[in-house]
């Protein structure tokens, strides 16, 4: 926090001007630094950056996205990725390297509407996003709720070393998997803590700039499980 | 209220220097914009502004459909000026005109130097302008609105784009032209500007203007730029930065 000015933005405004390096959401303009998006400008030493509030999800790789099969050819599929791209998914990734395109039924694998926490293998300006499933802990997800929320309230969501999501997994007793486009699935074996934990990640989403959001959560959790 | 610019009696600027609706000639109309009104759009903008009344809607960036019009290189930008078939007082053919085609060209040109849509190549940003209610001067309206819809949306911007009228009026240059005005008076000049920047992104005239009048006439619709940006940003701060938050 020491070190860290931070302001509300929105596009044109300028930051700040000097010596400094722009990073994300920052153009430079001679010597000024101007933001171009809305959101809240930090200045850490010597970068300057803006964490943008809105906008779509932007592939990067190593990512772990949840995605939603859209359809698919004789030798890929087409996942939503909740971006400006849709995410492309190799037959051969999920049938090994003998894939044959003749032998091999990808419907009996996923299907269309079949959710996947997947990770973003390659993403170039050139090509749609290139996912993986195959790892551990990738895959398709059997059972579950869909909760949306905006992608840059993820890394709120997750909070300080996961402090935020622990919270809410030991309240609840939830598994939750977070994808960073915005798409998180909660699962659990009795309804109230999945009621309960979709309620807090909402709350996350809704309130994601006032402070001490850990604590409003906790007392959240808490106060309903009277 | 007489329309159509027939009626001669009309007083366009009286001896005290008041407009036929009361303001004064530096004066712009009431202007309001609330931002993030749609759901189901991507990014979305109300703008009221005198008695015009337009709704914004933004897609994207996204898959461009038909798949010949994507550019591998860059974004691009579509978009469509639309006018209510009930926003005029005689029903208008919803069928877009030939002014509507026009000015969806001219906003999306007066945005383009805006938008940083190279970040996003072979997208599409599609921009929907719907006119509920026109008065005079709603192509200054409908593009300031729309960059505070592309703002929500998120879409990179290198600055934003407020946009006002100036004119002549009775050999005398006014701010921001009502209907009225636009149909009896002598010039209409319609002009978009980047305010951070300082750049004019739009600029067109309808009239003849002495080269001392032109300059002056561009001196003010960039001060009326101005007052609308400082709209433009409450609207935004409004909906992002405001203590009750996210609505």
């Amino acid at each position: 926090m020491e070190n860290t000015k931070r302001k509300y933005v929105i596009p044109g405004d300028v930051i700040t001007s000097g010596p400094y390096r722009p990073e994300q959401n920052v153009i430079l303009d001679g010597e000024r630094i101007i933001a171009t998006a809305i959101g809240i400008s930090e200045i850490y030493d010597d970068t300057v950056r803006v964490i943008s509030l809105t906008g779509k999800y932007i592939p990067k790789i190593n990512d772990l996205v949840v995605a939603i099969v859209l359809s698919h050819s004789s030798l890929s599929w087409e996942l939503d990725i909740n971006s400006s791209y849709v995410g492309f998914l190799p037959a051969a990734d999920v049938f090994g390297r003998d894939f044959s395109a003749h032998g091999d039924e990808l419907n009996s694998k996923l299907k269309k509407g079949d959710l996947v926490v997947a990770r973003i293998a390659n993403s170039d300006r050139s090509r749609d996003p290139l996912l993986t499933i195959s790892d551990r802990e990738l895959g398709k997800i059997e059972s579950g709720e869909l909760v949306k929320i905006s992608p840059s309230k993820v890394p709120r969501l997750i909070g300080k070393r996961g402090t935020m999501i622990q919270t809410i997994e030991m309240a609840t007793g939830a598994i939750i998997t977070i994808g960073q486009n915005g798409w998180i699935v909660v699962s659990c074996e009795n309804s109230d803590g999945l009621l309960k934990a979709v309620k807090a990640i909402q709350m996350v989403e809704e309130q994601a700039h006032i402070a001490n959001l850990t604590d409003r959560v906790k007392s959240m959790l808490e106060s309903n499980g009277e | 209220m007489i329309l159509g610019g027939r009626d001669t009696d009309l007083v366009l600027l009286d001896e005290n220097g008041i407009r036929c609706d009361g303001r004064k000639i530096d004066e712009t109309r009431k202007i309001m914009i609330k931002a993030g009104v749609l759901k189901n759009a991507d990014g979305s903008a109300y703008i009221e502004f005198g008695d015009n009344k337009i709704i914004v809607g933004v897609f994207g960036p996204r898959d461009v459909h038909p798949k010949h019009l994507a550019n591998t290189d860059t974004g691009i930008l579509r978009c469509r000026y639309h006018m209510s078939p009930f926003s005029v007082e005689e029903r208008k053919k919803p069928a877009p005109s030939r002014r509507e085609i026009e000015i969806s060209k001219v906003i999306k040109e007066a945005l383009k130097p805006a938008v940083m849509l190279e970040q996003f190549p072979r997208t599409v940003v599609d921009i929907f302008i719907e006119v509920l209610q026109a008065d005079g001067g709603s192509r200054c309206a409908a593009l300031a609105a729309a960059s505070v819809a592309l703002a929500d949306a998120g879409i990179p911007m290198r600055d934003m784009v407020s946009a006002c009228a100036a004119g002549k009026v009775v050999d005398t240059i006014v701010l921001d032209i009502n209907n009225e005005e636009d149909q009896a008076g002598q010039a209409d000049m319609p002009v978009g500007y980047m305010p951070n920047m300082e750049k004019i992104t739009l600029i067109q005239l309808d009239g003849v203007l002495t080269p001392e009048e032109y300059k002056k006439c561009v001196e003010t619709a960039i001060g009326g730029c101005k007052l609308v940006y400082e709209i433009q940003k409450k609207a935004l701060t409004d909906k992002y930065f405001s203590n009750g938050g996210n609505n």
